[in-house]
């Protein structure tokens, strides 16, 4: 199964800012309600970017600089909460490629990076440079490089960090693995044949 | 012994790790698959594409609960997306061979219920399932993960899934918690100490003798809510408790070979002397009475305390946070929890749906009435929970009370059934997630407590001090 290597993501960025922002916020569990992915794109941060009356409360994501926004930044402990793959699933569909943040919650990066969605690490004030840039210039082009572990912008530039594994995999178009598990079948037996509750009743 | 200690958590992946894969993760045998209607039905559409099968049908359990309503028994259920999503699930168990512990079968439930109900949850296993209150397991000595709908597909089509180690942190807590302060308590607590991303890349190990003297559901209690703490995994070594527990359970072993599982089980507890990456030591006398008054988990506090003000943040981030909550939960600042009027009171969910938390609720409601104007529901974790309350007569105590006796499921920890909150209502839950819009409506407000303290909130109409109100003491 030959997968993209994702080396790098470029486009324009947008920040959202905020801690702890949970999956709830990211995919209100009523939009889950579904048995494919398709269509959350639209469903996205939705109880934020709406009013109770369904009014559109200018959420950063819907403002007309950000369209087409590929780049998304945050706070910290973003993504925590439920285990929701309909989480990245929305920010993927929703045309997110990458996001940045100070940290994530643990089952939120393992889902994204599944999905081939760079999330990487940046200091506070380093996020808000950028954001600050965007906020001069939407139009300004990010570049999430997941090789170089930076993240450039006009002519600056911060560092990032990203778990190696995650990199690893992303870099050399692993980032999914199926593959390598199903490689592993034999051996997997083979485990599975030392411990007694595997073996069937 | 010469072997160098090691802690629960190294055994068991020691015993499951099948390979180290290209980019240095682990690919971890995962022994119990459990899975429910919400993650799965996209994981099963992928194993078809790729044209695979279930590689251990008889380790897949499945059963449904976020979605199913609690008040409404036959099918086909007025909410058609319900239905499909329980049509899928029964397909695809069908298809490929997967156990279905549906309605019909009296053992549905939640899926955190069901597993140790039946016995399959054991000691020294690995376990996953789509949903991050998988941990509540580990309550067995098991290693438990939630996990996301692609590894739902991994585990699925491999029984295994790619994963990298995580750090041990022993959260001792010792003595004897005082009356009125129940395992909730304790993991919020724990919580408020960690914050909620303070568990992020560890599992935690829960000890101590508050611990040891813990029933298994109190044990539950505290391991199903490490994730709110950001741990992924939490567990409790197995004892006699633990194997108490299982005996004559469904899927517990019999004969010889329980015998031979004990022994197994028992080996697999942390050695002492092993290493941990971090220990955190709690006094059980520190542990009162806990409520929630923000948007997260962490946001508790003690019953007899004032609800936090901007002015007493202890940083910038603690002070945005504290204006946010206050914002959303419409809470005065400085001011105290206890009187905070309630709307909605609900006992259930994953973390204090079960058996002893009914029976607890049971022995103090009785002879009270819920508040005017409160709604207030029990909703039994599975349908055995449901008829051992049932056969007690808990389920009369708290009708008579005034509380609606609901059929199993998830509920209105997160309403994706017609358990919802309504506009701002605020509703004192014995759930686990505080989130915004969490139970169900956009502005709605959650309240975490355990389920004596809901009970002291229904009969009050307000948030209360369950010591008082039922003269605990």
């Amino acid at each position: 199964m030959a997968l993209a290597k994702i080396t790098s993501v470029s486009g324009r960025g947008v920040y959202v800012p905020g801690n702890d922002i949970d999956t709830d916020r990211i995919i209100p569990a009523r939009f889950m309600k579904c048995v494919v992915f398709d269509g959350l794109g639209e469903f996205l941060f939705y109880d934020v970017r709406h009013t109770p009356e369904g009014v559109p409360t200018g959420h950063p994501i819907d403002k007309p600089e950000h369209k087409g926004a590929t780049v998304l930044l945050s706070g910290a402990n973003f993504g925590c909460g439920s285990s929701r793959e309909h989480a990245p699933q929305a920010i993927h569909k929703a045309g997110f490629r990458a996001v940045i943040a100070e940290n994530f919650a643990e089952i939120f990066f393992g889902n994204s990076t599944t999905l081939g969605i760079p999330c990487v690490q940046a200091a506070r004030e380093d996020i808000a440079k950028v954001a600050a840039a965007i906020e001069k210039n939407p139009a300004l082009e990010i570049t999430v490089d997941v090789t170089a572990l930076e993240v450039r912008f006009g002519s600056d530039k911060i560092t990032i960090t990203q778990r190696e594994s995650a990199r690893d995999g992303l870099i050399n178009g692993r980032w999914d693995a199926i593959g390598d598990l199903i490689d592993g079948l034999t051996a997997v037996q083979a485990t599975a044949a030392k411990l007694p509750y595997m073996s069937a009743a | 012994m010469s072997a160098q200690p090691k802690s629960l958590f190294e055994k068991v992946w020691d015993a499951h790790a099948v390979r180290i894969l290209a980019n240095g993760q682990t690919q971890l045998l995962i022994g119990t698959h459990l899975i429910h209607e919400v993650t799965s039905p996209q994981a099963f559409g992928m194993l078809r594409d790729l044209g695979l099968k279930v590689a251990f049908p008889h380790r897949t359990f499945a059963t449904v609960d976020h979605i199913v309503p609690t008040n409404e028994l036959v099918e086909p259920y007025k909410d058609n997306l319900a239905q499909a999503m329980m049509d899928e699930l029964r397909k695809n168990c069908a298809q490929f061979g997967v156990t279905f512990f549906d309605r019909a079968s009296g053992k549905q439930g939640i899926v955190h219920i069901v597993g140790p109900e039946q016995g399959i949850t054991q000691p020294g296993t690995t376990i996953a399932c789509g949903d991050s209150h998988t941990s509540t397991h580990g309550a067995f000595g098991a290693i438990a993960f939630g996990i996301g709908t692609s590894q739902v597909r991994d585990v699925l089509a491999t029984q295994t899934m790619a994963l990298g180690a995580l750090k041990v942190r022993r959260i001792e807590v010792n003595g004897k918690l005082r009356a009125g302060v129940y395992a909730k308590d304790v993991i919020l607590h724990i919580i408020r100490l960690t914050g909620v991303n303070g568990g992020t890349g560890f599992a935690y190990e829960y000890a101590g003798s508050t611990f040891d003297a813990f029933t298994m559901e109190e044990r539950m209690t505290v391991c199903n809510m490490s994730i709110e703490g950001g741990a992924r995994v939490g567990y409790v070594n197995p004892d006699e408790t633990t194997f108490a527990y299982l005996k004559g359970r469904p899927y517990s072993p019999t004969g010889a070979s329980w015998d031979a599982a004990v022994a197994r089980w028992r080996s697999f507890a942390s050695d002492t002397g092993c290493r941990y990456d971090d220990v955190i030591k709690i006094n059980a006398d520190d542990v009162a009475p806990s409520v929630t008054w923000g948007i997260n988990p962490g946001q508790g506090i003690s019953i007899t305390e004032n609800i936090p003000s901007p002015e007493t943040a202890t940083s910038d981030d603690d002070r945005a946070g504290i204006i946010e909550a206050l914002e959303y939960m419409k809470l005065p600042a400085g001011k105290p929890i206890k009187g905070v009027k309630i709307d909605v009171a609900f006992i259930g969910s994953c973390t204090n749906g079960r058996l002893s938390d009914f029976q607890e609720v049971a022995k103090y409601v009785k002879g009270h009435k819920v508040a005017p104007g409160v709604r207030a529901i029990a909703v039994p974790g599975s349908q055995i929970v449901g008829l051992q309350c049932e056969k007690l007569g808990l389920d009369k105590i708290l009708i008579e009370a005034g509380f609606e006796w609901r059929a199993a499921g998830c509920s209105m920890c997160l309403a994706m059934n017609p358990d919802k909150l309504i506009g701002d209502e605020l509703c004192a839950s014995s759930s686990n997630r505080n989130f915004k819009g969490r139970q169900g409506s956009i502005t709605g407000r959650t309240v975490l407590m355990s389920p004596v303290m809901v009970a002291a909130a229904a009969v009050t109409g307000v948030v209360s001090d369950a010591r008082e109100v039922f003269a605990v003491n």
